[in-house]
């Protein structure tokens, strides 16, 4: 019987502390970076319209697009294709959006295409492509916005996030705030 | 050297560095030392008040395990039924969240209480923000402290001489949470917070994009979780897809982070056993053959990642990001690969890119990974695994001599070895037979909603999915459906086997190691500290895996590397 009270006691008490109080503090800790702690909201005439790390869907051709997602960028219940690499419908896939690339890109070729771009994230909301990625986009989005080749690589320039502290990890682009950029442009 | 490799090999050195203090602090948590974190001693003190609990009361081993067992009932008949009537709670659920079917919710409640995670079930959608914190991130951090007690009854045991008591299992469970976990889930908490990992209890935001449509966007008490489940080599990820989702790991920084804390302290514990032992060279050379390995197998998964997909190759795009499919851009190919060779290491089992998109022999090597589970392992679990080999390679070298083998000064004899000897084979047992039955299964009826990817690669996901269960790992190839009544339920036997047999044997060793008579070592002793036993260990591990998986590794991963 004494042990029964021993870990029903242990149990309870382990569960306030880690599930409620732990919890709890950060939480308040977080009131005083109410940016962070809300995962970098972005408003826009006082609308929420996204968060500065989830990626959104784009398929306009005035606007960068992200990578393909499998779960069509549903941030309520993401995920990942889960394709094996010799799986022949991935493969299939992979070539289909190639040739889709190509086909709203004229002029590129299919060298010039990065592998982020006709592939599906893991989360299916990534929200950054490949320097390579952004680039290789420039001359759609130059077109149908009217504007110079020159002037959007400058502002691709700008957006490209460096690796931490310029020495770990990947070169990469936000999309989102790329495009953000780019409605302000015109 | 280029930045992807450079994150990596500082990130490796800098969790190393630290875990050699941070072992000799653990150690002297184990031994009730003099710790700056005594500042808890008031409140330890008054949950031991409440629950009627004895700190110094002593436990001999079947004493200890009784006790964790009772625990860990508790733990999970609480998990089991929350999962059972979150829908009805009335509090912490803004998204309306149903309760979870009984099948989901016996697996579930028995995945996090033996700190393995695999989640049949999907966070945004399945669990309420209640369920969030009471179940899982309260298991994450008690589930770890059973792992790490466990092991310093093991400790205690190899110091005993002619002593049955392994210490008290409720002070050095309550006392690993709280000095050893709490501390550093703040401190990784926190930088988690402050690099965007949201913690609010509001509900879903309803956001419009840019081109006009609506999403809802999943939130949370994200960040309180996430460094738990990383530390305590939980894995169980806030949202279905895990560290790979920008809300638990928005930038390369927190991937950095929470790859240290997958590693941290499970090679912080290989070196607390130096420090309590007072044997730092022996530690040493665990850690070494353990990081052979180690560095083995990372070095082929971020060859084989950055490589790329050769059937992608050919279709003529520029292949320079590697194989990018199920991975993010802000990581990378190498660092997921490193990523999946340290969770598959420590049976943490978070993912930061979908294993089963990756390359077919990083697949491979994730899998014998887990089947070996003890490269640093689990927190205090996988240094228990460790141990099993140490008992099997000393015995083998003690047939090969002709003496009765020793280890630390005391005989290891007939049913210590039938002990070791049950404990190891019951890994190819709990992966190999139960796989055997899906595969009989899918064969028999090919229409079964198991599979999304055909062939071998098909075999390679239920054999992880086994593999992953009885190393209490928890990360699968994420394809396979798995919520339904004989993954969900076969799954959560094989997990509660895989988790207990592998904690009361070797416990069950150490107690009665404690109990014999204390021999000098002699000329004839085969030296713990000598390059003959540390081959005799890796040659063990490799040996024993081989022979027990390699038919398996064929069948999956092998064939589809070759069929490339």
């Amino acid at each position: 019987m004494k042990s029964i009270r021993n870990v029903l006691g242990l149990h309870f008490t382990t569960l306030i502390m880690f599930g409620l109080l732990f919890p709890l503090l950060i939480w308040g800790i977080g009131k005083l970076f109410p940016q962070q702690a809300n995962g970098f909201p972005i408003y826009k005439s006082g609308k929420l319209i996204g968060f500065a790390n989830i990626g959104q869907k784009f398929t306009e051709d005035k606007y960068f697009w992200g990578r393909p997602s499998a779960v069509d960028y549903n941030a309520a219940s993401t995920g990942g294709s889960n394709f094996g690499p010799t799986n022949p419908a991935y493969l299939d896939s992979v070539e289909h959006r190639i040739n889709d690339f190509l086909k709203r890109n004229p002029g590129i070729k299919r060298v010039q295409i990065p592998a982020d771009l006709v592939t599906a994230s893991g989360s299916g909301i990534d929200p950054d492509i490949s320097v390579q990625g952004a680039l290789v986009q420039i001359p759609r989005v130059a077109r149908a916005r009217g504007l110079s080749e020159d002037q959007l690589k400058r502002l691709v320039d700008e957006h490209i996030g460096k690796p931490l502290f310029g020495l770990f990890g990947p070169e990469r682009v936000n999309v989102l705030k790329l495009n953000l950029a780019l409605d302000k442009l015109n | 050297m280029d930045t992807d490799m450079s994150g990596i090999i500082f990130g490796f050195l800098f969790t190393v560095i630290l875990a050699v203090p941070f072992g000799k602090y653990i150690s002297k948590v184990f031994k009730g030392e003099k710790v700056w974190t005594d500042f808890f001693t008031p409140l330890e003190n008054l949950i031991f008040k409440i629950s009627a609990i004895d700190p110094n009361e002593e436990m001999d081993w079947k004493k200890s395990m009784k006790a964790m067992l009772l625990l860990n009932l508790i733990f999970f008949i609480w998990s089991f039924a929350v999962l059972l009537v979150q829908g009805w709670i009335p509090i912490l659920n803004p998204a309306r969240i149903a309760s979870m079917e009984p099948s989901l919710a016996f697996h579930s409640a028995v995945s996090f209480v033996t700190n393995t995670n695999m989640q049949a079930y999907s966070g945004e959608t399945s669990a309420t923000y209640f369920s969030q914190m009471f179940v899982f991130t309260f298991l994450q951090f008690v589930s770890a402290g059973t792992g790490i007690a466990a092991l310093a009854l093991i400790f205690k045991g190899l110091t005993q001489r002619q002593a049955s008591n392994l210490g008290n299992f409720y002070n050095l469970f309550l006392k690993s949470c709280t000095r050893i976990l709490l501390p550093l889930a703040f401190v990784v908490s926190i930088i988690l917070l402050l690099n965007g990992v949201p913690q609010t209890f509001k509900a879903q935001q309803k956001t419009l994009t840019l081109q006009g449509d609506t999403v809802r966007v999943a939130t949370g008490p994200v960040a309180s979780m996430i460094s738990i489940k990383q530390l305590g080599t939980n894995g169980g990820g806030y949202f279905g897809t895990n560290s790979a989702h920008p809300f638990e790991n928005p930038n390369y920084l927190t991937d950095m982070v929470e790859n240290f804390s997958i590693l941290f302290i499970p090679i912080a514990l290989v070196f607390s056993f130096g420090y309590y032992l007072d044997r730092k060279k022996l530690a040493w050379i665990f850690f070494g053959i353990m990081t052979l390995l180690f560095i083995t197998f990372a070095a082929i998964n971020i060859n084989y990642e950055t490589a790329g997909n050769p059937l992608i190759t050919k279709m003529g795009i520029n292949q320079s990001l590697g194989n990018m499919e199920g991975k993010e851009v802000r990581f990378g190919a190498a660092a997921s690969a490193y990523w999946g060779v340290s969770t598959t290491s420590t049976s943490n089992g978070s993912v930061n890119s979908m294993h089963d998109s990756q390359m077919p022999l990083s697949g491979g090597v994730y899998m014998l990974d887990m089947m070996i589970n003890a490269l640093y392992g689990g927190v205090g679990v996988g240094f228990i695994n460790f141990f099993i080999y140490i008992i099997i390679a000393i015995f083998i070298s003690g047939l090969m001599v002709g003496r009765t083998p020793e280890f630390l000064g005391k005989k290891i004899e007939a049913k210590e070895v039938k002990i070791a000897a049950l404990v190891l084979l019951v890994t190819p047992f709990l992966v190999l037979v139960p796989t055997a039955i899906a595969s009989y299964a899918v064969a028999k009826n090919p229409n079964l909603p198991w599979l999304n990817n055909p062939s071998f690669h098909g075999f390679s996901a239920m054999l992880y999915q086994f593999t992953s269960c009885n190393a209490n790992n928890g990360s699968n190839f994420a394809g396979l459906g798995i919520n339904n009544y004989f993954w969900n339920i076969i799954g959560g036997i094989v997990i509660f086997i895989g988790r207990f047999i592998p904690i009361i044997g070797p416990v069950a060793i150490a107690g009665m190691m404690a109990e014999k008579k204390y021999i000098p070592e002699s000329v004839g002793t085969l030296k713990a500290e000598s390059y003959t036993f540390a081959f005799m260990v890796l040659g063990i591990i490799i040996i024993v895996s081989a022979l027990n998986f390699f038919p398996a590794l064929a069948l999956g991963p092998i064939a589809e590397h070759l069929a490339l």
